[in-house]
C-alpha cells in the first residue's frame, strides 16, 4: 500500500509539473491579452515533433534547445500577424481564432509527420533507473523532468518579479496605457511575451514526447486539462497554475493507481446489488475508471462555486 | 404590411425549395447529402442563438444533439420491442425535450455569466459527458454506439421510412418548423432581449432585465432545438455513436456557424450548407480536406469577421445606391488572379502528399519529382499573389466610391 503511494505521488508529480509548464505560459498570456489559447497544446505537440525531427539529424540535446526556440519565433508571429488582427473584432473572435488555429496545426501536423506514432526516444545517457524503491525502478528521464520544470519554475519566477523586464511585463499587464507612455513597445512586449509562452510550451513538448508518445493527437489529449488547471487555479495567477496542476496531477494518478469503487462503498454499509441490474454500471464504477472525468467535475465544481478560481482575483 | 408579405413570401418560396429539391436531384447521394444537410442546419441554426443572437460560445453544444440522440435510438429500440408504439414521426421533439431537459439543468448554473467562464463550463460539461459516455456502456453503448432500426414503428399515411427519401421529406419538415420557431423567437420580445443582453449586459440589466435569466431562456431553447437535430441524426443514421456528444462535434458546429456568418439569420444555413458539401464531396477527392477546411476557417476568421453571410451583407449599400455593377470588375479583377494564386497552392499541397508520382491537369503531366514542376508551380504562385495585392487598392477604391453615401441629408427623394 505504502509502496503504491510513493510511487503513484512521483507519477503525479511529473505529471503535475509538466501539466504547470504548458499552464504557465498559458496563464501568462491571459493575464496579458485577456484570451484564452486553445492552440496553447498544439505549440507542445509541435515543439514533440520538432525535437523528433532534430533528433534525427542531431540527437535529443541540439533538440531540447532548438525547438523552442522554433515553436517560440512561430508564435510570436501568429501573435504578430494573426491574434493582434482578431483583436479589434473582440474577445469571442479572438478564442475561436486560437480554436481554429489548434484546429488548423493539428491537421498540419498530419500533413508533415503523417497520422502514426513516431519512434521518439529519451537520450541514452538517461537510460538507467534513478533509484530503486520497493523493487521497482524509477527512471532518470522521469527525474530530469522534474529537475528542468522545478527549474523553469524558479527561473520564470525570478525573471518576472525580480528582473527589470519581468517589471515592465507586470506593468504592462495592468497599466499597459502608462508602461507605453513610459517609452516601451506594449505590443512588442505583447509579441515577446506570447512568444515565451509558447516556446515553454514546446519546452514541455520536447521533454514529453518521448514519454507520452509523439502522436498527432497528444494536443487534445492535454489540451482541455490545461484549460483546466488554468481556470481552476485562477485565470492569470500563476501560483495558482501551480497548485492545480500539482493538484491534477496527483488527483489523476491517485485515482488510477487506486482500486477502489463504488462496490466498495456499497459494501461498507453492507449493501450489494446484482449484476444484471439496469444501472449496474453505476454500482461496478471503479476510481481508475472516472480517473479521466475528476479534473472536468472539479472545473465545473470550482466554476460554480468559486469561479474566479483557486486564487484569481476578484472579477472588476 | 407589406413587409409581412414578402416575409411570408420568403418562407413559402422556402418550403417550395425543400419540396422541389428532390424532384431535380434524385440520386441516392442527393438525397443522403439533403438529409445531412437538414440536420446541420437546424443543429447550426440552434447554435447561433447561443453565440450569435445571445453572445454566448459553447464549447460543447453536441452534449445536447448527442443526448437527444441517444435518447432517439432508445426510442427506436422501444419501439421495436414494442415496448412503447408510436409513429417515428414524433421522435425529434421527443429528442428534442431530453435537449432542453439537459439545458433546464446545465443552464440554471452556467448561464450566470457569459464570456470566458460560460465558455469554459460548456468544455467542461461537453468533455464530462463525452468522458461519461465510454463509462456507462448500458446506455452510450460504450465506443461501440448504440443501433436502432426506424421501419418497425407504425406506418404514417403508408410511409414506414424504408428509404432515405422518406426520411428526406421528415427531416424536411421538421427543419422547416424548427426554423421558423428559431425565426420567430429571434422576434420575440425574448429573443430581442438576448441580443441586447449580448450586446450590453449592464445597460440591460438597468432596464430591468435579468441578464442571466435572458441568457437561461436563450440557452434552453437552443438546447431544444439542437436535440431535435439529434433525434433527425439518429432517424437518419439509425446509429449513434459517442461522437455525436464529444468536443470534434462541438467544434464543427462552431465552424458552420461561424464560417455561414454569425448574428444573421441565414449565416449558418449557409455554413451548414458550405460544410457539409465540403465534407462529403471533398472528400472523396482528396485525404487533405481538413486541412482545407481549417486554412477555411481561419482565413474567414481573420478577414470575414462575420462569416459569408456577413460579406453578402457588406453590399446592402452598395446595392441599394445601384452602384454594385462598378464593382463587378474590381472584383473580377482581384478574384481571378486570387483565385488562381490558391488553386495553386493547393496544386502544391496534392502534389507533395501524392501517392503515385504524377497528377495531370489540364492536359498536363506534373511530376513530383522534377524540381521544373515546382519552380512553375512557385512562379505562378507568386505572380499571382503579387497581380493580387497590386489590384487591391483599386478594388478598395471602388468598395469606397460604391459605399459612398451623400454627406448631405437627401433632398432627391
Amino acid at each position: 500500500m505504502f509502496e503504491v503511494l510513493v510511487f503513484a505521488t512521483l507519477n503525479g508529480l511529473v505529471t503535475g509539473l509538466l501539466l504547470f509548464m504548458l499552464a504557465s505560459g498559458l496563464t501568462l498570456i491571459f493575464s496579458m491579452m485577456g484570451v484564452l489559447n486553445f492552440a496553447h497544446a498544439s505549440f507542445y505537440m509541435l515543439g514533440a515533433y520538432f525535437a523528433y525531427s532534430i533528433s534525427l539529424y542531431l540527437g535529443f540535446w541540439p533538440g531540447l534547445l532548438i525547438a523552442p526556440l522554433l515553436v517560440g519565433l512561430l508564435g510570436a508571429l501568429i501573435e504578430r500577424y494573426g491574434l493582434r488582427r482578431v483583436h479589434q473584432h473582440g474577445h469571442v473572435a479572438e478564442l475561436v481564432f486560437t480554436f481554429g488555429l489548434a484546429f488548423l496545426i493539428d491537421e498540419a501536423v498530419q500533413f508533415f509527420w503523417g497520422p502514426d506514432t513516431k519512434n521518439y526516444q529519451s537520450p541514452d545517457v538517461l537510460d538507467f533507473p534513478l533509484f530503486t524503491l520497493f523493487g521497482q525502478e524509477f527512471s532518470a528521464y522521469r527525474g530530469f523532468m522534474i529537475g528542468i520544470s522545478v527549474l523553469i519554475f524558479i527561473g520564470l519566477y525570478r525573471l518576472l518579479t525580480r528582473s527589470r523586464v519581468g517589471i515592465i511585463i507586470q506593468a504592462a499587464i495592468t497599466h499597459p496605457h502608462t508602461v507605453a507612455n513610459l517609452g516601451h513597445n506594449v505590443p512588442l512586449i505583447f509579441m515577446a511575451v506570447f512568444g515565451v509562452g509558447s516556446a515553454l510550451a514546446g519546452v514541455a513538448g520536447v521533454i514529453a514526447g518521448p514519454v507520452l508518445t509523439t502522436f498527432p493527437g497528444m494536443a487534445t489529449v492535454l489540451g482541455s486539462i490545461v484549460f483546466v488547471i488554468v481556470v481552476i487555479g485562477g485565470l492569470g495567477s500563476l501560483a495558482g497554475a501551480l497548485i492545480a496542476s500539482l493538484l491534477i496531477g496527483l488527483l489523476q494518478s491517485y485515482a488510477i493507481a487506486s482500486n477502489l469503487g463504488v462496490a466498495d462503498l456499497l459494501n461498507l454499509f453492507g449493501l450489494e446489488f446484482s449484476r444484471d441490474h439496469p444501472l449496474t454500471d453505476l454500482w461496478t464504477l471503479t476510481l481508475p475508471q472516472i480517473a479521466p472525468i475528476l479534473p472536468y467535475l472539479l472545473l465545473i465544481l470550482v466554476l460554480i462555486f468559486r469561479p474566479t478560481g483557486l486564487l484569481g482575483n476578484r472579477e472588476q | 404590411m407589406k413587409k409581412i408579405l414578402t416575409k411570408s413570401l420568403v418562407w413559402i418560396g422556402y418550403l417550395a425549395v425543400l419540396l422541389l429539391l428532390p424532384q431535380f436531384f434524385d440520386s441516392i447521394l442527393a438525397v443522403s447529402l439533403f438529409n445531412q444537410m437538414a440536420i446541420a442546419i437546424v443543429f447550426a441554426l440552434s447554435y447561433n442563438m447561443l453565440l450569435g443572437q445571445g453572445g454566448m460560445l459553447s464549447f460543447g453544444h453536441a452534449v445536447y444533439f448527442g443526448l437527444g440522440g441517444f435518447l432517439a435510438v432508445h426510442a427506436l429500440l422501444l419501439i421495436e420491442f414494442e415496448t412503447v408504439y408510436f409513429s417515428i414521426v414524433y421522435i425529434p421533439l421527443l429528442a428534442g425535450l431530453v435537449g432542453l431537459l439537459a439545458a433546464l439543468f446545465i443552464g440554471s448554473f452556467s448561464t450566470r455569466k457569459a464570456g470566458t467562464v460560460f465558455a469554459m463550463i460548456s468544455l467542461g460539461i461537453g468533455e464530462l459527458l463525452a468522458a461519461s459516455s465510454l463509462i456507462f456502456v448500458s446506455f452510450f453503448g460504450g465506443e461501440a454506439g448504440v443501433s436502432g432500426d426506424r421501419t418497425y414503428g407504425p406506418p404514417l399515411f403508408g410511409v414506414e421510412f424504408f428509404q432515405n427519401i422518406e426520411i428526406y421529406y421528415l427531416a424536411a419538415a421538421w427543419m422547416f418548423v424548427a426554423t421558423l420557431f428559431m425565426y420567430l423567437f429571434t422576434q420575440t420580445p425574448a429573443g430581442r432581449m438576448a441580443n441586447a443582453v449580448r450586446d450590453n449586459p449592464e445597460r440591460a440589466e438597468f432596464i430591468g432585465y435579468s441578464a442571466r435569466r435572458v441568457r437561461y431562456i436563450s440557452f434552453c431553447a437552443s438546447g431544444f432545438f439542437a436535440g431535435i437535430a439529434g433525434g433527425l441524426y439518429a432517424l437518419n443514421y439509425e446509429f449513434v455513436t459517442e461522437e455525436t456528444l464529444n468536443a470534434v462535434t462541438s467544434g464543427r458546429v462552431l465552424l458552420m456557424a461561424y464560417i455561414g456568418g454569425l448574428g444573421y439569420f441565414i449565416g449558418p444555413i449557409l455554413g451548414a450548407v458550405i460544410l457539409t458539401l465540403m465534407n462529403s464531396l471533398l472528400s472523396n477527392y482528396t485525404d487533405l480536406w481538413m486541412l482545407y477546411l481549417g486554412i477555411l476557417f481561419l482565413l474567414t476568421v481573420l478577414f470575414l469577421p462575420k462569416g459569408f453571410a456577413g460579406f453578402i451583407m457588406m453590399h446592402r449599400v452598395a446595392w441599394l445606391q445601384r452602384r454594385i455593377r462598378k464593382l463587378v470588375l474590381p472584383y473580377l479583377a482581384t478574384a481571378i488572379p486570387a483565385m488562381v494564386f490558391m488553386a495553386t497552392c493547393v496544386l502544391m499541397l496534392e502534389l507533395s502528399h501524392l501517392e503515385d508520382e504524377s497528377i495531370s491537369v489540364l492536359n498536363m503531366e506534373l511530376s513530383a519529382s522534377s524540381s521544373s514542376t515546382w519552380l512553375g508551380l512557385l512562379l505562378i504562385a507568386s505572380t499571382s499573389m503579387l497581380v493580387t495585392r497590386r489590384t487591391l487598392p483599386a478594388l478598395r477604391e471602388a468598395w469606397e466610391s460604391a459605399n459612398h453615401v451623400a454627406d448631405e441629408p437627401e433632398s432627391k427623394s
